[in-house]
């Protein structure tokens, strides 16, 4: 394992290659790759990336770049790509074609604000919008979760009991661009952790015809069938887990982390890199005697329900913190987190739109907000946490 | 446990079309795919069809009408899947052929950039465009194939503008092989197949597909209606080897145009122009002459 100060986007790059490379023995590995601030270097790092057996198909498009994925993974290959922002909004059709194609594809998405007018800021509205994709989706706050995460999500997609595509996300610019030092797996461990992929319903010589029509209770059956999967990914997960620690010696998250939460009358939820920023004003508070705790968001689908239920406790006061936005309902973190929760009596649960079109979430802004959710005695509708900077 | 559909070990490789599928009566496709299997003499190539009528021929799940194996691409993805599925095929040193079979909504509209790029970098794929000039499985709308003069859906007084030319845009690639393909003229079809087979990169063909319920045609005279509009000089039999060096087939015989218009409906338009469209032929071809003796591909 070597320790590397590397950004986000190379640690992304050189993981996914890792991946395809462990695939060499197998029918090999394939990218559609596409340029999009701020994911391009992931797609520059594959393209240089000498495979045994891989190819790298530079497209014209984010669309066709899922297309080639999808068809490369029909033929049996390991599949990956990364894109951002607008660009998955172009790609949509064909994210949503892999997920019912039930393809193990993985494919980080670099949070970037959704334009016009155009931002390449972080914010989770791009990923999230895929939400109803049938993908796997998992939100990282650090370049090592970023790594670890990759990997997990190639081992829990290509489980037989899963076979669904996974998106890992991670925050445009504060992770992408930015340096860490990172355990860096090597080759011969990625190999141990990612067995050849052997796709039950690949393209095998038979004359049959995939993704074709179907008629509506087969398309209730197929549907079921995509739940009863995701049902299946947080016991998959922990396995997947069990079995990373065994081989590179680490415990990654697995569907949340949740921090001090045993005593904590107030909960706050994050995501991706805000929730680093959570973790330093939730200890510091702590410090200080406050019964606060921290809930680290990073499975969003399947949505771990049950697992909130048991995060949040005995927790009084909820608050969850969306950079995102969907306009006419709120934080998308929020109405989930809601759905989770609403059999907790009594349960004050407050939305923080904060840091939407990647504004700077200090912990002078962190501490206005719990100091607003301490003070409630009601919820309001999503309260906006202006970030003036 | 439930997972993925796993395809079934009975699952035969049959031909390319079976027997039993919807397709309509007349329709080019049916020729069109049952020729392409005897030009490939045996050999199962992977297909992948993007929305058109060419999917609806699969039939419902967990049928298929097709005998080898098929994705169902979205609308403009075929070229860009097809890509994925020849690489894994390559480097998995696995001679299979990938067959594009769309129609012209697929090619000449929503799927130009995919192909284009694909035929950009030279893919290793067999791209067949089956035109019958008219978005078919809605029911009927206009496409950038459809021919001026031209009622459907979504010109219903007649199409105003002329059919795109998607050879010269194919042409302009400088892929290795581009041809014109016709149901009535068999051992041309095939001879193109089979030169197109034995060769490497993107290789495209267009197939003019008579389409008895877009053109309001009898499906009896479909065979015929393609003999008239090649013999007619509507639709030209040509190659093009490198995007360059053209060869022409076969030429106009005297046939009037009006023998392919007067036994289709959908030319029953206010903007027809007979007159126009007969100019039209004869600036294609004096075009298609030019590039044939100063560009000319070796005799046969």
């Amino acid at each position: 394992m070597a320790r590397e100060l590397v950004t986000g986007n190379n640690a992304a790059g050189y993981t996914l290659a890792l991946a395809g490379e462990a695939n060499r023995k197998a029918r090999g590995a394939i990218c559609g790759a596409y340029p999009i601030t701020p994911q391009t270097e992931i797609v520059e790092f594959l393209r240089d990336f000498k495979f045994t057996k891989g190819r790298v198909v530079a497209v014209e498009s984010e669309h066709s770049a899922m297309g080639v994925c999808i068809g490369g993974s029909l033929a049996g290959a390991r599949s990956f790509t990364a894109s951002s922002s607008n660009g998955l909004s172009y790609m949509t059709e064909n994210v949503f074609a892999a997920g019912y194609y039930r393809l193990p594809i993985v494919m980080i998405g670099v949070n970037r604000t959704l334009g016009p007018p155009w931002n390449i800021w972080t914010d989770q509205g791009d990923t999230l919008a895929l939400r109803d994709a049938a993908w796997l989706q998992l939100y990282t706050e650090s370049h090592q979760d970023l790594v670890d995460t990759i990997l997990l999500a190639f081992r829990v997609s290509e489980d037989p009991r899963v076979l669904l595509p996974a998106l890992v996300a991670e925050d445009g610019f504060v992770v992408s661009h930015t340096q860490m030092v990172v355990d860096l797996p090597e080759q011969e461990q990625v190999d141990r952790y990612l067995p050849p992929l052997d796709l039950p319903h690949r393209l095998r010589g038979k004359g049959v015809t995939v993704g074709g029509m179907i008629f509506p209770h087969d398309t209730e059956r197929h549907r079921m069938e995509i739940q009863a999967a995701m049902d299946r990914v947080p016991q998959v997960l922990a396995e997947a887990i069990d079995e990373f620690e065994k081989i590179f010696g680490r415990r990654p998250h697995g569907t949340l982390s949740a921090e001090h939460t045993e005593d904590a009358e107030t909960v706050l939820i994050a995501c991706n890199t805000m929730a680093r920023t959570l973790r330093n004003v939730v200890k510091r508070r702590r410090e200080r005697g406050q019964k606060i705790g921290l809930i680290k968001a990073k499975l969003f689908r399947p949505f771990p329900r049950q697992d909130y239920m048991r995060a949040v406790g005995h927790a009084k006061r909820v608050g969850v913190l969306d950079r995102n936005h969907s306009p006419g309902s709120g934080g998308i973190f929020w109405t989930e987190i809601a759905t989770s929760l609403r059999e907790k009596p009594g349960l004050l649960l407050q939305d923080y739109l904060v840091g939407l079109g990647g504004g700077d979430v200090t912990p002078a802004i962190l501490d206005e907000i719990v100091d607003d959710l301490n003070a409630r005695t009601a919820a309001s509708e999503p309260v906006w946490k202006e970030v003036l900077s | 446990m439930t997972t993925a559909p796993v395809i079934p070990p009975e699952a035969r490789c049959d031909g390319i079309l079976r027997p039993g599928n919807t397709n309509c009566a007349g329709c080019g496709m049916s020729i069109g795919l049952q020729w392409l299997e005897q030009a490939l003499d045996g050999e199962r190539p992977t297909m992948c069809i993007p929305a058109c009528c060419g999917i609806v021929t699969a039939g419902t799940f967990p049928t298929s009408a097709y005998g080898v194996p098929t994705v169902a691409c979205t609308f403009a993805s075929a070229a860009s899947v097809a890509t994925g599925v020849s690489s894994v095929y390559a480097m998995n040193e696995e001679d299979e052929l990938t067959v594009c079979w769309t129609g012209d909504g697929g090619t000449y509209d929503i799927g130009v950039a995919t192909w284009s790029a694909a035929a950009e970098r030279n893919e290793d794929l067999l791209y067949i465009c089956y035109d019958n000039e008219i978005y078919g499985n809605t029911g009927g709308q206009r496409s950038s194939a459809t021919p001026q003069g031209v009622k459907t859906s979504t010109t219903t007084a007649g199409k105003l503008e002329p059919k795109k030319d998607i050879m010269a845009l194919v042409a302009a690639h400088r892929v290795p092989y581009a041809a014109t393909l016709s149901v009535a003229h068999r051992d041309d079809f095939m001879r193109k197949v089979k030169t197109a087979r034995k060769m490497k990169g993107f290789r495209f063909l267009l197939m003019l597909s008579p389409c008895p319920t877009g053109w309001k045609s009898e499906p009896g005279d479909s065979v015929d209606l393609i003999d008239t509009a090649v013999r007619c000089g509507l639709f030209p039999l040509y190659e093009v080897y490198g995007g360059r060096r053209y060869r022409i087939n076969a030429r106009p015989d005297g046939t009037p145009l009006q023998d392919y218009i007067k036994r289709q409906r959908r030319y029953k338009s206010q903007t027809l122009d007979l007159d126009a469209l007969q100019a039209q032929i004869r600036e294609n071809w004096a075009h298609l002459e030019t590039m044939a003796r100063a560009f000319p591909a070796p005799e046969l």
